[in-house]
């Protein structure tokens, strides 16, 4: 009988509030047990996405951000007036860019690799102590690279550069060695979890493709090329992607701590993130940071919708939605 | 062809194994790879237990000429700051771990069944935020603003309760782990869903709390950008951003020690190791992290290949 009723109720437009109602009648408990969650949803995610109207105003403390009048674009044309625009999208997603590249190549050989370890002990302690760094604070790593780079007792200028008779290098007032640091510290940081997901693809091959490769004589090289990576293709095909998804979005953390907040190295450790914090927290120019933190969200959820679409184009199965 | 016969081609035939240089080339890079991964945290160590005239003399060394732990016996007696630190973490870790794995898996429930009409919706409510976000500034604005949050420890807790991603495999548990006869047939006998979420559903999903609980208290543990961005005064100061604070300035430890205070008080000069100290409080700070992660990373990998977490 109940189902009758519900049948009805789709077919007749004007009961549904009736239906609504009786579905919070019988799911109560539902809606209570919810509530926690939802409340921090609407606090920490959903009301600052209508503060996005901050970056169209010029806001002031005494009216408040509604009393506060309204600019219109003048934010935004003051921030592309900037060179720090220019310099901080350009940051972002070149060393994005290469961190896909680097992340996709080393993982995936390490991977392959670590496969072909028959020793299942030895393989086991590989994969445990490459995970170490990955859990690490950056504050931590940050500390990590001091002890190397710091220009008064760092291992490089106090043992290493002098016993290759090479003068000590100033590393935190040097531009140029940045972007090879910073793109190891990041490489070196997620490797361990990189190569795990690899390593659960590998492994969730197929051994009878190798059985038939092997029989029909084909080398271990000529496997790996012919079977492992063609049937690798979606994960990484995937993992690329959703990268490529938030190539908007910087690690503030590896950009924030790992240079020590050196002024001489803004040119090239600035990024979008960085750039939002420093003129918010430190300047306190409001609508110049909203208004970056704007074009971020907006092109980054862009960014999401594009990529995944792709993804569901080559494999539905491993879409995000 | 028998099992035992398939085995022996397998193992004799040379063509599936590598060239014995292949396979020590393999050994010695990884050796060589996992020594890189835990060298930089050995020098750390090392310069921790250095004797701070050695440091001076000859920088941060992987052998240091003498040894001393003066940096330990000052972190220990003398910073006080270093004591609060490690508590406020732990409060913080503690405190945010368990309330969210709570409201998580109180979310995901309602979501995760399909009987109920609203699930939809309410998987695209949390599934968005993962998608779009308000940026900073008006995030802050709201914590500091609307919530007065500011230098409390809330402000530490509540951004990371819910994550997105974890309700969603959280939900995708549910739906694939909890037989739905079960449900139903409970449902039958009477038991509310209350019963039936805490007698039932919990006890059956103990391996994805298990992950959710690892992940979050790692994210605890690690964070420190809520406190760069939310704490200001001297409370609620945990390790992270302690050790970020020594980072820039060495002396901030000196200011919060009670020797330091009398000898000042006294008219004197306080004098501490203070590059020993540096590092000593990086080892202090990630000890309980290095010490559980071996654990931890079991439940990592199986948290990370737990599949689809389709909205």
């Amino acid at each position: 009988m109940s189902t009758q009723a519900v049948h009805v109720d789709l077919e007749q437009p004007p009961r549904r509030k009736a239906k609504f109602i009786r579905t919070v009648k019988k799911y109560w408990m539902f809606y209570l047990m919810m509530l926690p969650a939802l409340l921090v949803l609407l606090l920490n995610n959903y009301i600052p996405m209508f503060g996005i109207i901050i970056a169209f105003k010029n806001i002031n403390y005494t009216d408040g951000i509604l009393g506060s009048p309204w600019s219109g674009f003048s934010n935004f044309k003051y921030l592309f007036m900037t060179s720090d625009s220019w310099v901080i999208t350009r940051n972002t997603l070149l060393y994005n860019s290469g961190f896909i590249i680097l992340n996709l190549i080393f993982p995936l050989a390490f991977a392959i690799m670590l496969n072909e370890i028959k020793n299942r002990f030895l393989a086991k302690m590989h994969q445990t102590v490459m995970f170490l760094p990955y859990f690490l604070s950056m504050i931590v790593i940050s500390y990590l690279t001091y002890a190397f780079l710091s220009d008064t007792n760092g291992f490089f200028n106090k043992t290493l550069l002098p016993m290759l008779n090479i003068d000590p290098v100033n590393w935190y007032f040097t531009k140029e060695v940045w972007p090879y640091i910073l793109s190891m510290v990041n490489t070196w940081k997620s490797m361990g979890y990189y190569t795990v997901i690899y390593m659960a693809a590998i492994i969730g091959i197929d051994e009878e493709y190798y059985e038939a490769a092997t029989i029909d004589g084909a080398s271990k090289f000529k496997q790996i090329f012919t079977i492992t990576i063609p049937l690798l293709t979606p994960i990484i095909t995937i993992m690329t992607l959703l990268q490529i998804g938030r190539i908007f979005n910087a690690d503030f953390g590896l950009f924030f701590q790992v240079p020590r907040e050196s002024g001489v190295l803004f040119p090239v450790t600035n990024v979008i993130d960085t750039y939002v914090y420093r003129t918010f927290i430190t300047v306190g120019d409001i609508g110049l940071s909203s208004a970056a933190g704007l074009i971020q969200s907006v092109v980054g959820f862009t960014l999401v919708f594009l990529s995944n679409w792709i993804v569901r184009r080559i494999d539905s199965d491993n879409a995000l939605f | 062809m028998s099992a035992e016969t398939e085995k022996a081609i397998h193992i004799s035939n040379p063509k599936n194994r590598l060239p014995k240089l292949a396979t020590f080339g393999i050994h010695t890079m990884f050796t060589i790879y996992s020594l890189l991964c835990i060298i930089p945290l050995i020098l750390v160590i090392m310069v921790s237990i250095s004797d701070e005239t050695a440091i001076v003399r000859s920088g941060y060394s992987f052998w240091p000429s003498e040894f001393s732990l003066d940096a330990y016996q000052f972190l220990f007696k003398d910073a006080t700051a270093i004591v609060r630190a490690y508590g406020i973490s732990i409060a913080v870790t503690l405190i945010g771990t368990i309330t969210s794995m709570i409201i998580i898996a109180l979310y995901a429930y309602p979501i995760s069944r399909r009987d109920f009409p609203h699930a939809k919706f309410f998987t695209f409510f949390v599934f968005f935020t993962m998608l779009f976000n308000g940026g900073l500034v008006p995030w802050y604005l709201v914590y500091v603003q609307l919530l007065d949050l500011k230098n409390t420890m809330l402000a530490l807790i509540v951004p990371l309760l819910v994550a997105a991603f974890f309700v969603l495999i959280t939900r995708t548990f549910f739906q694939t782990t909890i037989p739905q006869a079960i449900l139903e047939s409970a449902n039958m006998d009477g038991a509310g869903e209350l019963t039936i979420f805490f007698k039932i559903v919990l006890p059956l999903s103990l391996p994805v709390l298990a992950t959710v609980a690892l992940f979050q208290t790692l994210t605890y543990w690690n964070d420190w950008f809520l406190s760069l961005v939310f704490i200001t005064k001297e409370a609620n100061i945990s390790i992270q951003y302690l050790m970020y604070k020594t980072m820039l300035n060495i002396q901030y430890l000196a200011n919060n020690s009670t020797a330091a205070a009398a000898i000042r008080a006294a008219g004197g000069e306080f004098k501490f190791p203070s590059e020993s100290v540096r590092m000593a409080m990086v080892i202090v700070g990630i000890g309980p992290i290095v010490f559980a992660y071996p654990f931890f990373q079991k439940y990592f990998v199986k948290g990370l290949t737990v599949g689809a977490v389709k909205g």
